[in-house]
């Protein structure tokens, strides 16, 4: 068991520790700080300590597993409705720069039907797979976790990499929890930042937490291998494509009968909308100040002349204005556009949580106090209802549509 | 049918902050509340059990004060309740989060479903849901947004999973574990009566011992990825610029500027 040890003697009693906890595990008492089960013993206040009071005693495990056993880096190269997600070129370009650093392979993990696989081992090669593994099954022509995860594990199992990396979309985070624990590997979840401790060479991931409004850097036992994380779309750039790059491919037998999957997929009901929140470059979003169903009407027009998707508030979504997969937010979703355009959204936390890392945010609100604007990149105050149109307008002479 | 709820007592994260002075965070008056998500969660086994019949178990894993989660679900209706914690779950990831509540799950036993909400506002990882499927070696039916059909007697289950593109129909063999967006349905409120009921229940504690958990799979022991640095986030560059004067010459200038960007096409 690890413990936290805070030396009474050198306590001053200084409090300076109370607040640095994410987890609340710490108080006072009879003058000194004590902390209680709540600790994770992640280390934040031995930090923050001026006395040096705190420790934080790890016990040091054993390294029972061979570790170089384990080689190169794995990207799993991920497709949806014939086309391979770019998020999984974007963690190709990321995965190249942690190879390097450990000087081993990038290698793809693709696992489809004889009509796909091919032509998006291809791809996977352009963007910079050395070495693409692949499994090819009439039942992997979608995914599913049963016999993805079995794909998976027994390449992995197989062939053992240092790390595996997956997109931290619907589709990722349902099978690298599942993968993860069948290994009982660890896996950190929506990374941010990746890369590679120059002394140990593990892998350090850095991920938001706590709605964004906290940052942790999370690395793996060396007991535990792989090192496996999601990832989140759009935070890497795409690395160039290059057709003339040859790739060396290894194929697999999936050993696996439709009658052992647990699941079928009976249909699929596209959405409504032709462009999608998590791929969209540009997302114009309507809150509270849109009034009702009827006031995303400018919205959605603004959308159409830039090829944005529309966005949400929970105040608009809860007051049943627009459905919910529209929801921007702690409770929807997650987004990272070029250019996120807020209309009558006051800009709460929660909201913020799911759109600040946009790379251009606007703000147009009627109240020049909203905390939209303290994150809004260019900010106008006035009424929605005059100031989109105006923008649809002047959008839609600069691009002739 | 048996339905086994998983929920977690989380830091209102919209309250914790960083003093950018200090760095460090802001917890002053943060409130705990329960996920979120688990609350849509214990509302749909609510209504499975109106319509199905069975019992409706709620679990989680936490420090004492986490009992208060567990009496908003008694107040709102659930059958039984257990809290689940030991020192020695000090320290858990995902992986041993997801070990422990699926040992606890097989404690209670002859479990029909499972639902959890699909991430905890918290750590937002959405592992632990797949993770307690994998462990009990059930399917796993992730972002539910509608259950479609539950058929006990072929033991079949028919969902609809939001996913980015649309909506994914699946059918499963039961019994399964689920994960719930918002979508699902509206939580009740709890009735005054279920607030006294609540108020006076005894919550059972399991131990690392009641559940027969392996030591060597729980807590900080049992898991595999180590928090090795907190720190703030950094702050949004360049700060707002308001732009100010009449509209018909402030609408022209942020087209400008955002045709700059090249980011329009």
């Amino acid at each position: 068991m690890a413990r936290l040890l805070i030396d009474k003697d050198t306590c001053t009693g200084c409090e300076a520790c109370i607040p640095s906890c994410p987890f609340n595990a710490l108080s006072m008492k009879e003058g000194v700080a004590v902390v209680d089960e709540k600790c994770t013993f992640c280390g934040a206040c031995v930090d923050v300590c001026p006395v040096s009071a705190i420790t934080l005693e790890k016990e040091e495990k054993a390294v029972t597993i061979d570790l170089s056993a384990y080689k190169d880096v794995w990207i799993f190269i991920e497709h949806e409705f014939g086309k391979v997600s770019s998020v999984s070129f974007e963690l190709l370009g990321e995965g190249r720069k942690l190879a390097d650093a450990l000087g081993c392979k990038l290698c793809g993990m693709l696992f489809g039907d004889k009509d796909s696989v091919d032509q998006y081992a291809k791809e996977a090669i352009a963007y910079g797979a050395e070495k693409v593994y692949i499994m090819e099954s009439p039942l992997l022509k979608e995914y599913r976790t049963d016999p993805y995860a079995k794909a998976a594990v027994d390449l992995i199992r197989k062939y053992k990499p240092e790390i595996v990396l997956f997109g931290a979309t619907t589709q990722g985070r349902d099978f690298a929890g599942t993968v993860a624990t069948t290994l009982e590997a660890g896996l950190t979840a929506d990374c941010t930042g990746l890369d590679i401790d120059p002394e140990t060479k593990y892998l350090r991931q850095t991920r938001p937490a706590f709605g964004g409004n906290i940052m942790a850097t999370i690395l793996d036992y060396p007991n535990y291998r792989p090192q496996m994380a999601t990832v989140r779309p759009k935070v890497f750039p795409m690395p160039p494509r290059d057709d003339s790059r040859k790739g060396e491919i290894i194929r697999e037998v999936l050993q696996m009968t439709e009658d052992q999957v647990r699941t079928k997929i009976l249909e699929f009901i596209k959405g409504t909308e032709t462009v999608n929140l998590v791929d969209a470059e540009i997302i114009v979003s309507g809150g509270r100040g849109v009034g009702g169903p009827e006031g995303f009407k400018p919205i959605r027009e603004l959308a159409e002349v830039l090829g944005a998707a529309v966005g949400a508030s929970r105040a608009a979504v809860d007051s049943g204005w627009i459905p919910y997969e529209h929801q921007v937010g702690q409770t929807g979703r997650t987004v990272r556009p070029k250019i996120y355009i807020a209309c009558g959204i006051s800009g709460s936390i929660q909201h913020q949580a799911g759109m600040k890392t946009s790379e251009i945010i606007v703000a147009i609100n009627k109240d020049p106090e909203a905390p939209i604007f303290k994150i809004a990149t260019y900010g106008v105050v006035g009424d929605l209802f005059t100031v989109v149109p105006m923008l649809t307008q002047e959008f839609k002479k600069r691009l002739g549509r | 049918m048996k339905i086994v709820v998983c929920i977690k007592q989380v830091p209102d994260t919209t309250d914790v902050k960083i003093d950018p002075k200090t760095n460090t965070l802001i917890r002053e008056g943060v409130a705990s509340i329960c996920n979120p998500f688990d609350e849509y969660a214990i509302e749909e086994a609510l209504l499975i059990r109106e319509k199905h019949g069975g019992e409706v178990h709620v679990i989680t894993m936490g420090p004492p004060q986490a009992v208060e989660v567990l009496k908003n679900a008694l107040a709102v209706g659930a059958d039984k309740v257990y809290l689940i914690s030991d020192k020695a779950f000090a320290g858990a990831d995902t992986l041993a989060t997801a070990y422990t509540l699926s040992k606890t799950i097989q404690t209670i036993g002859q479990v029909d479903l499972v639902i959890c909400g699909k991430q905890a506002i918290d750590g937002d990882t959405a592992q632990v849901g797949p993770g307690i499927a994998t462990r009990l070696g059930i399917p796993q039916l992730t972002y539910v947004s509608k259950i479609r059909e539950i058929n006990l007697e072929k033991k079949k289950i028919i969902v609809e999973r939001l996913l980015e593109h649309g909506r994914e129909v699946v059918e499963s063999s039961l019994p399964a574990l689920l994960t719930v967006v918002k979508d699902i349905n509206e939580p009740r409120l709890p009735s005054l009566l279920g607030i006294k009921k609540a108020a006076k229940a005894q919550i059972p504690t399991l131990t690392a011992k009641d559940i027969g958990a392996d030591e060597n799979r729980i807590g900080l022991k049992g898991s595999p990825t180590w928090v090795v640095r907190v720190f703030s986030p950094e702050p949004r560059g360049g700060g707002g610029e308001i732009l100010k004067g009449d509209l018909s010459e402030v609408v022209p200038q942020l087209v400008n500027k955002l045709m700059d960007t090249k980011f329009i096409k």
